[in-house]
């Protein structure tokens, strides 16, 4: 049994990551259109998010638990080795800069009355978009562990966070390091989505639940190997001065 | 193309997109690991270690392709 503390760590992890880009897009679109429209736009969107994870947690919670962590660690580690992918690439590219790119305060301003509906669409878009990932994390991880109110709690938890610090500092949320961020929760989801999919198949893990802090320390010492060496393979490809 | 079946294909897109995503070998490689791992299982042979395996092996053959190549 996976305890409560892992299941919030990594899903307050992983919704943060996706949190960063949907409250730079939120705080953008209010900052420029107007708060009113673009939060109820944004409240919309969480609204059709929490229908999602309930209904679907509803379904996953009537799979017996076996068959249940074969499908979610099947589908945790794939989802989880992307992640991972792209954590080594971004981080080893990258290292800690957070995701740049134009500001979007630079768009154009809004002085209409009523309800501005592109600020409502932007909204209701960039949460929808960027949390529905989030979502189905939530509810295969928390379905896994046994845990989903305690996935729930650290997925919302995270969008409070990452929106608190989006409202009172916008500036600051594009400098949070994401890549690494991804690349943690790349590897938290490997990690239990390999643990999982073999427990799934009724095969019994050496040490029980100890093998979870191994698989960890494999998957940290293969990400730090990949980093150095695509960091080493860039630096054979630049021309010399 | 109609609303339903736009619809449709959309989630089967995102579907896609949230399960395969960019290289879909890594995701057929832990297919074909479960199942591999199930035959061990079945004959009684420790299967355990074969996932862990294929992942580092995959995330390496992966990042290769996906870097650029010296000219």
């Amino acid at each position: 049994m996976t305890g409560l503390i892992p299941v919030f760590i990594t899903t307050f992890l992983a919704s943060a990551v996706e949190a960063i880009e949907m409250v730079t897009i939120v705080v953008g679109v209010g900052a420029t259109r107007g708060w009113r429209s673009t939060l109820i736009g944004a409240a919309s969107g969480f609204g059709v998010l929490a229908v999602i994870v309930v209904v679907a947690g509803a379904a996953l919670s009537r799979v017996p638990i076996g068959p249940l962590r074969l499908i979610v660690g099947a589908l945790l580690l794939t989802f989880g080795l992307q992640w991972f992918r792209k954590g080594i690439m971004r981080v080893a590219a990258r290292g800690l800069a957070g995701i740049g790119g134009q500001d979007p305060h630079e768009a154009a301003e809004w002085t209409g009355p009523g309800m501005d509906w592109t600020a409502w669409f932007l909204a209701f878009k960039g949460v929808v978009l960027e949390g529905l990932e989030v979502a189905f994390i939530v509810v295969t991880f928390g379905a896994g562990a046994n845990h989903l109110v305690g996935a729930a709690v650290g997925g919302v938890g995270a969008v409070v966070v990452v929106g608190g610090v989006g409202l009172l500092l916008h500036r600051s949320v594009r400098r949070i390091p994401r890549s690494l961020l991804q690349l943690i929760v790349g590897i938290l989801l490997t990690t239990f989505g390999t643990f999982w999919g073999i427990e799934g198949l009724g095969i019994e893990w050496p040490g029980g639940d100890a093998a979870i802090p191994g698989l960890l320390i494999l998957y940290v010492a293969t990400a730090v190997i990949y980093i150095t060496l695509e960091r080493n393979r860039a630096l054979g490809l630049r021309p010399a001065a | 193309m109609p609303p339903p079946f736009s619809w449709i294909v959309a989630i089967l897109r995102f579907l896609y997109e949230f399960i395969v995503g960019d290289d879909w070998t890594m995701a057929a490689a832990v297919a074909i690991g479960l199942i591999l791992s199930a035959v061990l299982n079945a004959n009684h042979i420790a299967g355990w270690w074969l996932i862990p395996v294929i992942v580092v092996l995959m995330l390496g053959i992966s990042l290769r392709r996906a870097s650029p190549r010296p000219r």
